[in-house]
């Protein structure tokens, strides 16, 4: 646990849509009444396809309670960007955590997680774990 | 020695040949990517060099690693953070020196490949900007000249090659036959250097 503060949740997708619909699946999922906090970062910042390193520094902020960040990412740049800005160093909020998870069901499996309370790392362990859920 | 002036005719440099191969290099995105590598890096160094003369960093480093991040914050694909990586771990790796050496450029972009290799884990082979990166540093301990010819050739050879990294690499062999847009991108910013130095 972390002292009650909850650990917050960034999916960053190459559209802005998907990131926001994932956003709003994964908390519609969670249930309760505990609203983690989940922030997209989906397109670039002029509204197209792409990653906007900004718009995840931003979400990155703006979910941060203390308790670290998880942040999801579909492909290529959203990875590479994210990456990137953990380098930097001061991009991000301390404790902030690229999670090597399916974007859906990781985001999912996450943010549920992060409704209980629970703390980065069981957060991410959670979202990882989504990778072993075979489908066929 | 090399000194800020020659790192911002670089920059410059770059974003000049950029601008003037930005078609071709979307149309070589085109059969095997997502057809926006010339249009990225324009907005990329088109915003590099935009800024440098708002900021005016002083030293070789401070350039580079300005202009890195600039990249990373800019281009919106994952050229953005492979490129700004690779400018600002160069950057960072000349410190704050006044001027540097050849040879101690040669070192530091050395030191940028192996980040770019890291956070895109590609090898030489695997059909992007590394396989002109690469052969261009090797050839860096020559001349300008000579590290412009071996980045080109380094971006021929990845012709024949099969995509293994990026989205190319989800067409399999359908991606053989075509020069991979980032290393040709990357052979643009190492004949940058040799028109910078005037050679």
């Amino acid at each position: 646990m972390s002292d009650g503060k909850l650990v917050g949740i960034v999916l960053v997708s190459h559209s802005a849509e998907v990131a926001a619909s994932v956003a709003g699946l994964a908390q519609a999922l969670s249930g309760g009444g505990v609203t983690v906090p989940v922030a997209p970062a989906g397109g670039t910042a002029s509204g197209g396809f792409g990653t906007s390193s900004e718009l995840v520094s931003a979400a990155a902020a703006s979910v941060d309670r203390g308790a670290g960040v998880a942040v999801l990412t579909d492909l290529g740049s959203a990875v590479l960007t994210v990456k990137a800005l953990l380098a930097e160093g001061d991009e991000l909020p301390e404790n902030t955590r690229l999670v090597d998870a399916p974007f859906v069901e990781g985001a999912v499996a996450a943010v549920v997680t992060a409704a209980t309370g629970a703390d980065l790392a069981a957060v991410e362990a959670a979202a990882v774990e989504a990778y072993s859920y075979r489908k066929a | 020695m090399l000194d800020a002036d020659f790192f911002r005719r670089w920059m410059t440099a770059t974003a000049a040949l950029v601008d003037r191969e930005a078609e071709r290099l979307t149309a070589l995105d085109s059969p095997i990517g997502d057809a926006d590598h010339g249009s990225n890096l324009q907005r990329g160094f088109t915003a590099v060099t935009a800024t440098l003369e708002k900021e005016a960093p002083d030293t070789p480093g401070a350039i580079l690693t300005l202009a890195g991040r600039q990249l990373i914050s800019t281009v919106g694909g994952a050229s953005g953070p492979l490129y700004g990586t690779l400018l600002r771990r160069t950057g960072k790796a000349l410190g704050d020196a006044a001027e540097v050496s050849p040879e101690q450029l040669a070192e530091a972009l050395r030191t940028g490949v192996d980040a770019v290799r890291t956070l895109g884990g590609a090898a030489p082979g695997d059909k992007t900007m590394i396989d002109a990166l690469v052969p261009a540093v090797d050839a860096l301990g020559g001349s300008f000249a000579e590290a412009r010819a071996a980045a080109e050739e380094g971006a021929e050879a990845t012709v024949p090659m099969q995509a293994r990294k990026g989205r190319a690499s989800y067409l399999g062999e359908r991606s053989i036959g075509h020069q991979d847009p980032g290393a040709t991108s990357a052979a643009l910013l190492v004949a940058a250097l040799e028109e910078a130095s005037g050679e």
